[in-house]
């Protein structure tokens, strides 16, 4: 009992939590535990209530009906400067008129927190910026303001920590580090990091667990790994890097697979990787992603007579279109190992893979659903 | 001034080699204005006021003598205007920070799809005449006027205590004159913060009152010290409020200076005040921006 209770101190429960404005309900009955010292992502495009979330957390927001709880301490109504919560914002919002070090040594000094010099300099060496104390703002990088903005935040060893979009300001390179950075911070800390994103690799790198938001709700929630290898719904399968999703028809179940026929193709989807809540009409989507599947290499799942389309050449691999006889286009990412070297636009080939691979989806679902939006676009 | 050594340090670092010129031929219009209005007639002003009336010469000629003893006998004739002057120009100042303040404050950050409204009925009464609105004040604080008749009710005022012809009226029309000067360069730099900068005030433990202090204010600085400038040098060379609302015991320096210039026709002492109250302004100035920390603001 003790041990239970020790454990899930600092947890943050947000339950049945809404934000309405006006009709439009931005977040939807959000119930959702997060543990304590987890690094935690909440992923989806903009406009999928996922900002909002963070701020009413902040306290920024106020939410609409619902419950904010940091383990037994109820938060929802308390000023954004009476929670122990702090935020690193997306444009890192320093306070120009200040040095970097009265920035970071900001919230210890309202606190009346002694030693404000000592635990400065600690978080400065931290990110590596402790010769740049004497600096303002203006005077500093995108990427070192993005330091200064975590050690601000994280100076004050809040029960959590909030990043809103930390990295979208930064340059592809700079945002690679920063994540590795970022996740080794978190480690280094052990606080509770609540990580908003709309870029799903940013995501998939640094968090243990991702929730994946969609129209104010929770699609699926998981680590990566279980989020991209077996995605629940349509909308996950296509925001999570790229998904062939194609109609079938469950023709029948033997052991522990399903019979699927595919535009006349017999496809075997292990039973326990089938997500289709209900297959009383038999139509279900059969997803693979491009690249599981192999051109030309006789796994037990094949689709024939694919015309391809289009070969680009990404360095690590050749992504293939492949246009099949009912007209669908599917992707094929094939390794640069030497194996697929001869193939050329307008080639006909077929395509297989492995069943355990296969997954099915509720085959009423939108094909589109999450791939109309721009991952680039805040 | 930022902007402008901004500019040109950008130019001059983009292309070492070849300035281009059209940024001086643009700038020949205002620096000949500057040269034949402003320049030319400070030293012609120089000029008079070390002048002296011949022996035996009529009201009005002077002759150049070098007597730098002018500015002595202007100074101590006039001490007394002089004190008055800076000091109904600070109250005013400090009136219309008071005032312009929190009407900015909410202008910029509370007044939503109003904002654009409310800046156009800040800049509004230029459209009438400034003397207009100055007499208006007369008819504001005069005995029949609604200033007096609630003060009089509540027997603040006596019966027999009017507020016209004071230097209350006088501080009064000042204030109620430069507000616009106030509240425009306050609007601008309140506007320019970041409200997430406020928001990470608050996330960092600093509740409203504190957020003003440590963030909100040192930001508006800029605007503060420009406003406080705007407002006060004007105020400290104006004689239009002392005339129209004052009597003769709150008589500025402009007015003296007015009175020497037209009515005794007293150039040198009155080119010598002149002198005086720029030379003060300038000195007061300078130690206000320097104290404010602000120079490379403004």
């Amino acid at each position: 009992m003790a041990d239970a209770a020790a454990s899930t101190k600092g947890d943050l429960h947000l339950t049945n939590l809404v934000k309405a404005f006006g009709d439009f309900r931005a977040v939807d009955d959000l119930t959702l535990l997060i543990p304590e010292g987890s690094f935690f992502a909440l992923l989806g495009p903009s406009g999928c209530g996922k900002t909002t979330t963070l701020r009413m957390i902040a306290g920024l927001e106020e939410p609409t009906s619902g419950k904010i709880a940091i383990g037994n301490t109820d938060i929802t109504y308390a000023k954004p400067y009476a929670r122990p919560v702090n935020t690193v914002f997306q444009n890192y919002a320093l306070f120009p008129h200040l040095t970097i070090f009265e920035n970071v040594a900001f919230g210890l000094r309202r606190r009346g927190i002694k030693d404000v010099k000592e635990a400065v300099t600690k978080v400065l060496a931290l990110v590596e910026l402790g010769h740049l104390a004497d600096r303002k703002p203006v005077q500093l990088s995108g990427g070192q303001q993005q330091r200064i903005a975590v050690a601000r935040a994280i100076v004050n060893r809040p029960a959590l920590l909030l990043l809103d979009e930390p990295l979208g300001a930064l340059d592809l390179k700079l945002r690679r580090q920063m994540q590795i950075e970022l996740k080794w911070i978190q480690t280094e800390v052990g606080l509770t990091f609540v990580h908003v994103t709309h870029d799903q690799e940013e995501a998939m790198t640094m968090a243990d667990t991702i929730a994946v938001m969609n129209e104010g709700r929770i699609e699926q929630m998981g680590s990566p790994v279980e989020l991209y290898e077996s995605p629940r719904t349509v909308f996950v399968a296509n925001f999570l890097g790229q998904s062939n999703l194609v109609k079938g028809k469950v023709e029948g179940s033997s052991g522990s697979d399903l019979q699927v026929s595919v535009h006349g193709n017999r496809i075997v989807v292990p039973s326990a990787r089938n997500f289709a809540k209900d297959n009383s009409d038999k139509s279900v989507l059969i997803g693979i992603r491009p690249e599981k599947i192999s051109i030309e290499h006789g796994e037990a799942n094949t689709l024939g007579g694919g015309i391809i389309t289009d070969i680009s050449f990404v360095g690590v691999s050749t992504q293939f279109q492949i246009q099949m006889p009912w007209g669908q286009e599917l992707s094929v990412f094939e390794q640069n190992d030497g194996g697929a070297s001869h193939l050329q636009t307008g080639d006909t080939v077929s395509l297989s893979w492995k069943p355990e691979f296969t997954f099915a989806l509720d085959g009423t679902a939108d094909v589109e659903a999450g791939t109309s939006v721009n991952p680039d676009e805040d | 001034m930022a902007f402008i050594a901004a500019v040109s340090k950008r130019s001059s670092n983009v292309r070492g080699i070849k300035r281009p010129s059209t940024p001086y031929l643009l700038l020949i219009p205002g620096l000949s204005w500057l040269a034949m209005f402003f320049i030319f007639p400070l030293i012609t002003l120089a000029g008079t006021s070390t002048q002296t009336t011949p022996a035996g010469g009529d009201t009005g000629t002077y002759v150049q003598t070098f007597r730098f003893a002018n500015y002595i006998d202007a100074f101590s004739g006039a001490r007394e205007q002089f004190l008055r002057s800076i000091v109904y120009a600070l109250i005013a100042t400090l009136l219309a920070l008071a005032i312009s303040y929190p009407l900015a404050y909410a202008i910029a950050f509370k007044s939503g799809k109003w904002k654009n409204l409310l800046l156009v009925l800040v800049v509004a009464p230029f459209f009438t005449s400034f003397l207009l609105r100055t007499i208006a004040w007369k008819q504001i604080l005069g005995n029949e006027g609604p200033v007096v008749t609630v003060l009089r009710t509540l027997h603040i005022l006596g019966p027999e205590t009017g507020l016209t012809a004071s230097a209350f009226a006088v501080v009064t029309g000042m204030t109620y004159n430069f507000l616009p000067f106030m509240t425009l360069p306050l609007y601008a730099s309140l506007e320019r913060i970041d409200p997430r900068t406020l928001e990470a005030a608050s996330d960092l433990y600093a509740n409203g009152i504190t957020t003003f202090r440590k963030v909100t204010f040192p930001l508006s600085l800029p605007g503060v010290v420009a406003g406080t400038l705007l407002t006060f040098i004007p105020a400290a060379g104006d004689y239009i409020n002392a005339t129209l609302l004052g009597n003769p015991k709150t008589k500025m320096i402009g007015n003296v200076i007015e009175s020497r210039f037209f009515e005794i026709v007293d150039y040198p002492t009155a080119a010598a005040l002149s002198f005086m109250l720029m030379a003060a302004i300038l000195i007061l100035v300078m130690v206000y921006v320097r104290r404010a920390g602000t120079d490379e603001l403004v």
